[in-house]
């Protein structure tokens, strides 16, 4: 019987070619457009968590009023003591301290007079630390365009972007000209000894990473940071874990009036890419139902034509005693045949373009100058275990819809009148 | 009789015209109370900020309103810190780095060493005549002691402060209260004068009190702990080079 359906399915191509195709488009769109959405947020919850809010984030309460200005005059102290705490509350987890600070960097000529000087949004993390594991956190040695990691105090690395504009050769002497915790401005000489790009252009942006030992100093923040980060075990953010280590640690400090008393908050909450995330869920969901929608629409009308096409075979095919149900039977099984082969040919297609996107990429960087989220500037699908069966079930789905849909037609033939209509 | 009668009153009301000065007049009395050729100031900046207070020593020397030069002697942290006002220029010198960079652009706007002051602050012409057009608004009494009360409207662009309103003395000429404001009509800072005294002839205000109104915090307290006016200051003391001595 299958091997009957099959041969007929082969032998006649107007009854195949086209649903098979319509399905393959459709399978490839919802395996595409589902790896790509994932990707893209997936890279933007990976880059918030690495170089913004970590799974994560303890912070003074003042300070995380006004997060956005990185208030160091607000940032959280006796820091050693609370990394100590958490780290032998939450062993397996990872305890980073961070600053976050702005300036200017102003580069001396041999005179020791500005020869050229421009904005920096830089980044004090634990560099030179035996065991640190800031450098694998934030890909510093990926990132690194030329140099090297700092290995010594006093050495940094800033934005090759930012190095191409100042004219600033490695070995060259940096002045950070900020302000310290306690507001006043401040200076001090940093040799360079690497460029890097992170493909964040929230980070690429005047990027500049030194010690975080040597900015504290330099900001007058000794025992002091402005954020504590966590990551979870296996790297791997989960929301509800996340949420009841926070919700413990807040509770440590209820009813307390202290404006800097720490606070923790988790990558959902503080990054405001929650709502993207839902919308890419909301979207992946979409495209399914409108995938199935439209597909068995126009899988409906291929059968009605179909079954024009077929009128009088499947009038023979009464005449000469086969049941309605046998007919119709038969046809869903072709449509189950369209549809693995649509949805077979569909989702390898999908996979080819997606792992296209994924070793690719595809460079935004011109269009999102001013964008301040730590979006990723190349897009990238990300093929994961769904990205083998999103599209596949719908593809067939649809086409059992839409035949089961226009087959209902063999219903309303009458014995009868089958003689007359063919004619005979 | 009539024509007397309305003779005197024609003198008497040209007689208290006169004896009201103008904004203007009141304005440029105040430039002349307030400047002179040359001073030095030694003194002391206390900061209550959000984490507690702080006192910042520093000796200016003051050339005019276009030249001055600041060391600043305390904390530890900030000792040897100079700085030095040419003009619109500003450099800043640091000895831990051995670097002067000259301050500019939205620099100009930050906090000066943390406190209600900004750089910008630093830099306007102390001549408010000069920049401001001024007019009587009002008479008030602050801390007891009767004043004009002066709105101040910019008759230049890049003024820091679009408009102010000030109390000033109307024995003494001094500002005893000050509120600056943005074009839009916001208030950015407050300051008042603590304590009035009398130095080398002149009504100084010892004791002042800044407040940014756009910041968190208890305001900057300026003590002035000496001053002399119309020192002989070598010229050197307005060079560059002076900087890194």
């Amino acid at each position: 019987m299958i091997k009957f359906l099959v041969n007929g399915l082969l032998r006649d191509r107007q009854r195949s070619l086209f649903p098979i195709l319509i399905v393959v488009i459709g399978v490839w769109i919802t395996v595409f457009f589902h790896a790509y959405l994932k990707g893209v947020f997936g890279d933007l919850v990976d880059s918030t968590a690495r170089f913004s809010t970590g799974h994560l984030k303890v912070m003074s309460r003042a300070y995380a009023e006004n997060e956005d200005q990185k208030p160091n005059d607000l940032a959280l102290l006796g820091v050693d003591q609370i990394m100590t705490d958490l780290q032998q509350q939450y062993p397996k987890m990872t305890w980073v301290k961070r600053i976050q600070f702005g300036g200017l960097l102003d580069i001396p000529d041999e005179s020791g007079e500005t020869r050229s000087q421009g904005p920096v949004a830089g980044m004090g993390v634990d560099l030179l630390s035996h065991g640190s594991s800031e450098i694998a956190t934030l890909n510093i040695e990926k990132a690194l365009v030329s140099g090297r990691v700092p290995q010594n105090p006093g050495e940094i690395l800033i934005g090759d972007n930012l190095a191409r504009k100042l004219k600033v050769q490695l070995g060259a002497t940096a002045t950070l000209l900020t302000s310290t915790m306690y507001g006043s401005m401040t200076m001090y000489n940093f040799t360079v000894v690497g460029t890097i790009r992170f493909g964040v252009l929230a980070m690429d942006r005047g990027a500049m990473i030194a010690d975080i030992t040597d900015i504290q100093q330099v900001l007058d923040m000794q025992d002091a940071a402005g954020e504590v980060l966590g990551f979870l075990e296996n790297g791997i953010y989960n929301d509800e874990k996340a949420a009841a280590i926070a919700e413990r640690f807040n509770a440590g400090y209820q009813g307390k009036e202290d404006e800097f008393a720490p606070v923790m908050g988790t990558l959902k909450e503080l990054s405001n890419i929650s709502e993207y995330l839902a919308m890419g869920e909301k979207f992946s969901g979409i495209l399914v139902f409108l995938f199935v929608f439209v597909m068995s629409i126009v899988l409906w009308n291929a059968g009605l034509l179909g079954g024009l096409r077929r009128y009088v075979e499947v009038g023979i095919r009464l005449a000469i005693g086969e049941h309605k149900g046998h007919v119709y039977r038969s046809l869903i099984y072709e449509s189950v045949f369209i549809g693995l082969a649509g949805s077979v040919f569909g989702t390898l297609l999908g996979l080819a373009s997606t792992y296209w996107l994924q070793t690719q990429g595809l460079d935004i960087s011109s269009l999102m100058k001013n964008i301040n989220m730590m979006f990723p500037a190349v897009l990238r699908a990300e093929i994961t275990p769904e990205t083998y069966y999103i599209g596949f079930f719908p593809g067939l789905f649809s086409t059992v819809l839409g035949t089961s849909l226009s087959g209902i037609g063999i219903y309303k033939r009458q014995t009868a009148q089958l003689f007359k209509e063919l004619e005979v | 009789m009539k024509k007397i009668i309305f003779i005197l009153i024609i003198c008497s009301a040209v007689v208290a015209n006169a004896q009201t000065p103008t904004g203007e007049e009141i304005l440029k009395k105040l430039d002349a109370n307030m400047t002179s050729d040359s001073k030095i100031v030694h003194s002391k900046m206390i900061i209550h900020g959000r984490r507690g207070s702080r006192t910042i020593e520093s000796k200016s020397w003051i050339l005019g309103a276009e030249k001055s030069f600041s060391e600043y002697l305390a904390p530890a942290r900030e000792e040897g810190t100079k700085m030095l006002k040419l003009g619109d220029q500003l450099w800043m010198y640091s000895p831990s780095t051995d670097r002067t960079i000259k301050i500019s652009g939205h620099m100009l706007r930050q906090s000066l060493m943390g406190s209600d002051l900004s750089y910008e602050d630093m830099m306007e012409d102390p001549v408010l005549s000069n920049i401001y057009t001024a007019e009587i608004i009002g008479e008030e009494n602050v801390i007891d002691r009767p004043c004009w009360l002066l709105e101040l409207k910019a008759t230049q662009k890049s003024v820091a402060y679009f408009s102010r309103k000030l109390w000033i003395d109307k024995e003494r000429f001094l500002p005893l209260k000050e509120e600056l404001f943005a074009k839009s009509a916001k208030l950015l800072k407050k300051v008042e004068i603590k304590e009035v005294v009398r130095m080398n002839h002149r009504w100084v205000a010892k004791r002042v009190s800044f407040k940014d109104e756009l910041k968190k915090g208890k305001g900057t307290e300026f003590v002035i702990v000496s001053i002399e006016y119309d020192k002989k200051i070598p010229y050197f003391m307005f060079s560059k080079a002076v900087l890194r001595k």
